[in-house]
Formats: C-alpha cells, structure tokens, sequence
C-alpha cells in the first residue's frame, strides 16, 4: 500500500474549476475569503477576471451568486460547509433553491476531518441541512478522480448543486482513465450476498478495507459508493436491500439526516430490511489530528467491520 | 418633465394603487401600506425608464428590477399587468391556492426576475444581476427596492460592502424610507438611521427624494445615470399607505387587508383621484 496516492478533494475541486474554465466560458468563481483554504485560489490564479471574492460575507455570495446564475452566468460559490450550508442556508434555500437557479456551491473542510480547528469548523450536518431542500443535487466525492467528474456532471446539469470536499488527503481509489460518473446512480465496486456496506465520501476507502477483512473471516460483503445523496439512486439501493437482506451506512457526517436517513427511508418505503447506521453519534467534535478524530468517531474501516459484524449476529 | 407624461404617470400610479387594493382585498391578506408606498417609484420604473418589454421578457439586455422588499409585491403585480406582463384579471387571485401570483414574487411570474421576499435577499442578487453584467460588457442597469426596516438585516451591509468594492455602477438601490415597520416606527423598533451617512461610508451615492413626486423622481434617477465608479442608493421619503387617506402613516396597514367596508372606501378615493386627474 506504499505506493497509495493521497490527495484532498479540495484540491481537485481547485484544479477542476481551472481545467474546465476554458470549455465552459460562463463559469465564475466565488469564494469568501478562503480560496487558499478551499483551493479556488489555484482558478484565481489561471483567470483572476472571473473570480469574485465576496470578503467574509457568505450570505451575501450566495446571493450574488443567484443573481449571476440568473443571467446566465455559472457560478461555483465556494467555502467551508459550515458557513455554505450552515450560515447561509436561509439564502441558499430561498435565493437559489426556490427560483431553481443555477449555481454550484463548492463545500470544503467538510466533516470531523477538519481537524485541529475543532467543533466550531467541523461541520457534520450540511447534507441534512441540504436534502431539506427541494430540487437541490447533493454530491460528495470520495477522491480525487470523484471529485472532479462531480464538477463536470455539475457544470452539465442545470439546477442547484451542492458538492462537498474534504481538507484531509485521501487515497485516489478510482481509475482516472476508466472512471466514469453518473449523477443519481451509485457504484457497486465489490460484489457481496451477505451485507451491503453502502458509503459515501471518505469513507468509500474505508468500506472496501473492511469488505477485504470481513472477506478473511468468510463474510462476503457488497460495497456500494453512494456519490450522490440526492437524488439518491434508490433502485440500486433496494436492490443490495433484497440481495443483501442488511445494509451498514458509512458517513462522515452525522447519523442524524445523512446518508444512513436518505438510505433509511428509502428502504423503510420500499424494501424493508435492518440499516445500521455508522456516522457522529449526535455530538460535537473536537480538536485533534484528522486521522486520529476519524478513528475516535468510528469512521474507520475496523468500526465498519465491528458493526458489520454485530449486525450478522443478530 | 413634461406635463403629459408626468399626467400619465400619475394615472398609472393610481391605478397600481387600485390594483394593490383590490389584490390584498381578494386576497383577505397582504401588505398594502408598503406597497402603496412604492407605487410611484414602480410606476416610474416600468412606465418611464426601465427598458423591459413583456413581448419580449428574456431579453438579455433588458433592465432588471429586484424587490427585496418582496411583501410589497402586490404594487409590483399591478405594475406588470399594467404594463401586459399577463391579465389584469390576475390580481384578483393574488395569494389564492392554484393562483399565478404568489405572496411574495417569485421569478416563474413573467417579468419577475428574481424570487425574493426573506428579507435582506434581494439585494445581494440584484449585485449578483450587476456584475453578470459587468462581465458581459452591456449597458443594461439592474434596480432594486428595499425597505427601510429591511436594512436592518444584516446582509443588506454586506452587499452593500461588495457593491461598492466591485464599482457596480449599474447598480440603483431604492430604499423606500416611510418610517414605520411591522412593530413600530423605525426610531422606536431598532433604527436603521442615519441611513444616508451609512451608505455614504459604504461607499455609496446617496439621493435623496420625495417619493411621490414624479420630477423629483425622474431628477434622482437621471442622475444616478450619471454616477460612474460606484453604486447608487436612492433613499426616497415616502408616506406608507399614500393615497388612501385611512391608511396613511398608519402602521397597522402594514401587513393587514381591507374588509369590504373599507375596500369600496380606498377603492371610491382612487377612483376620485384617477377622475381628477382625467377630467
């Protein structure tokens, strides 16, 4: 595993914005004083006349963002996910997600992976906040191939979009050259009958390391990457609901209206079956290295094999 | 201004007012105080100097109008159907289940062009319309209204911030300065004032005007054409509830409609003035 390439998918949000400028004339970038943080700075620096920064006003870039997607413009309005769906919510609901306009929003410093910054930075409740609201496309992109296909299908798909990114480096798991990314549809990348480990973002690696120890002990594990919270692809996850007969969630984010919800209450509709739920446990975080938090919080491969485990028994 | 024109715009404020009345009226709810307010303004703005078409709403070099204070949309909706955005028959319905015009505008309403009505939004999009314009070097200018209690919201001063940071001189903001919020007057609810000295430090033009009177009108907004290198805000002095005698400066009409009593009463006033006028 030596040779495992880590990169942070705020970093690939920063060069993807750059990549694709020159094909897609009208997309603009907006950030709120972060760009060193949250990458855009790598996009300002190749177009500086198509970045706006809005200073520490992310209410008011959420703004000015729906008034330039309302002329035609693309705008990626780019922060940390604490203050992108955490404070400006509100404007994000009625500016840009009632009138359906077109802007991305790029969400760094996603999750308890923040780090040392501590509870106040961490946010783990933006994809709930975000699902609340009708018409909104939910992406978070598990490394860096991901995250900049979700850019893409963003800049192909006329609506609100809401894409989450990580500060921490994270293994590169899929194929650059093979990759290919469907808005609304999971990807099933280990088959499994005896449970579905259905994960989302970082946690994606996590997942296919625990199907490989569960392997060891005879379990047969499907590990399913759900890219796309919402809409969600609920046809694959009934389907791994029958196969399967148990489905484990693996978030970073809280158990409280995430993946692990969006999951629930697909299988509760349609295809019941026991979902178990991995995520924060409805607390805050604190400081501390990344990898260490993400350990603490069960958001690691040994947990997902735990739970998956304990689940079995029952 | 000329005699004719000015007599034609006082004709068509009148009847922007008969439409907010007859809209909230229909409607058993609404805000006629604010929007009775802005009539003149709105009726200025659609009738004398934006240059909108309803044959051709898309328009990409049209002038954009945003109205932050989106609670006064009645005012607006009269204006548009006035000018044939869609059936004057359409006010009736105002606020009703199924009906095309919504409490608070929303930008599937033809000529509506941007959803608005959380206060304090509404700007910071019409910055948004400003700067897209901007970039794609036109000529079009983007006006905005907003009330005075709304630039309470905090997000007002950022925009404001950002507008005058990025030069936005297509940019008009109105601020429709009547005095009185839903809780009170300004001075005793949470003062927004001075609210000249606060947009002259933001950077901002500042106007003042009387905002019944259609020369001084037509001078604010002529001369904000003039203004290069950064935004403009027009702080008008208006009466809220003007041009029906009962409701006038009375803040229990902000956000109340009348019953039939009172609907023939404001109706019976408009119709003598629209009559004035004509006659």
């Amino acid at each position: 595993m030596a040779d495992v390439i880590k990169k942070a998918t705020r970093e690939s949000y920063g060069e993807a914005l750059r990549d694709f400028a020159e094909e897609y004339k009208n997309l603009v970038v907006l950030d709120a004083d972060l760009a060193a943080a949250t990458k855009t700075g790598i996009f300002k620096k190749a177009y500086p006349e198509r970045f706006f920064d809005c200073g520490i006003a992310e209410e008011n870039m959420m703004g000015v963002a729906a008034g330039l997607a309302a002329c035609g413009k693309i705008p990626f309005a780019s922060t940390f996910a604490m203050f992108a769906a955490g404070r400006a919510y509100e404007i994000v609901r009625n500016s840009i997600g009632y009138p359906h306009l077109n802007v991305k929003i790029g969400a760094t410093h996603a999750g308890i992976s923040v780090g040392e910054d501590g509870a106040t930075h961490q946010c783990n409740e933006d994809i709930a906040l975000m699902r609340t609201i009708p018409g909104m496309t939910i992406i978070n992109p598990c490394d860096d191939v991901e995250a900049k296909a979700a850019v893409k299908a963003a800049l192909d798909f006329n609506g609100p979009v809401y894409m989450r990114f990580g500060r921490l480096a994270v293994p590169v798991i899929n194929d650059k050259d093979t990759y290919k990314f469907e808005l609304g549809k999971g990807v099933v990348l280990k088959d499994g009958n005896d449970v579905t480990i259905a994960a989302t973002g970082l946690m994606v690696n996590e997942a296919v390391e625990a199907a490989k120890m569960l392997e060891n002990d005879g379990i047969s594990a499907r590990v399913v990457n759900i890219h796309t919270i919402k809409p969600l692809d609920k046809e694959l996850i009934c389907k791994c609901a029958k196969e399967t007969g148990l489905i484990v969630t693996a978030e970073e984010h809280s158990i409280i209206g995430g993946l692990g919800s969006a999951v629930s209450d697909a299988v509760t509709e349609s295809c019941p079956v026991p979902v178990v739920k991995i995520g924060i446990n409805d607390e805050y975080g604190h400081s501390g290295p990344a990898l260490d938090l993400l350990k603490e919080y069960g958001l690691s491969a040994e947990n997902i094999y735990n739970t998956v485990k304990k689940a079995l028994k029952k | 201004m000329d005699a004719e024109i000015k007599k034609n715009l006082q004709k068509t404020a009148c009847k922007v007012r008969m439409g907010v009345i007859e809209g909230t009226y229909n409607a058993k709810s609404g805000h006629p105080g604010g929007s009775l307010s802005i009539a003149d303004t709105l009726t200025y703005l659609y009738f004398k100097k934006m240059n909108v078409d309803p044959k051709n709403p898309e328009n990409p070099d049209r002038d954009r109008f945003v109205l932050s204070k989106g609670h006064t949309a009645p005012a607006l909706y009269a204006a548009l159907a006035l000018k044939g955005f869609f059936p004057e028959e359409e006010i009736k319905s105002l606020r009703h289940i199924g009906a095309l015009l919504q409490g608070h505008p929303c930008i599937s309403i033809p000529g509506v062009d941007m959803s608005s009505g959380s206060l304090g939004q509404g700007i910071s999009a019409a910055c948004g319309m400003a700067l897209a314009g901007k970039l794609d070097g036109k000529s079009y200018r983007v006006y905005t209204v907003l009330g005075d209690g709304e630039i309470e919201e905090g997000q007002v001063w950022e925009a404001a911030m950002f507008a005058a940071h990025k030069k936005l001189d297509n940019l008009i903001a109105v601020v429709d300065n009547n005095g009185l919020q839903i809780d009170g007057k300004l001075s005793e609810v949470c003062s927004p004032e001075p609210i000249t000295d606060k947009f002259e430090a933001f950077g901002w033009h500042v106007i003042t005007v009387n905002a019944h009177d259609f020369d001084a009108l037509d001078a604010a907004f002529s001369e904000a054409d003039t203004i290069t290198g950064k935004p403009v805000v027009i702080v008008q002095k208006s009466i809220k509830g003007k041009g029906v005698s009962f409701m006038e400066n009375q803040v229990g009409w902000h956000g109340t409609a009348p019953n039939k009593e009172q609907y023939e009463k404001a109706m019976e006033e408009l119709n003598a003035q629209l009559k004035e006028l004509e006659g």
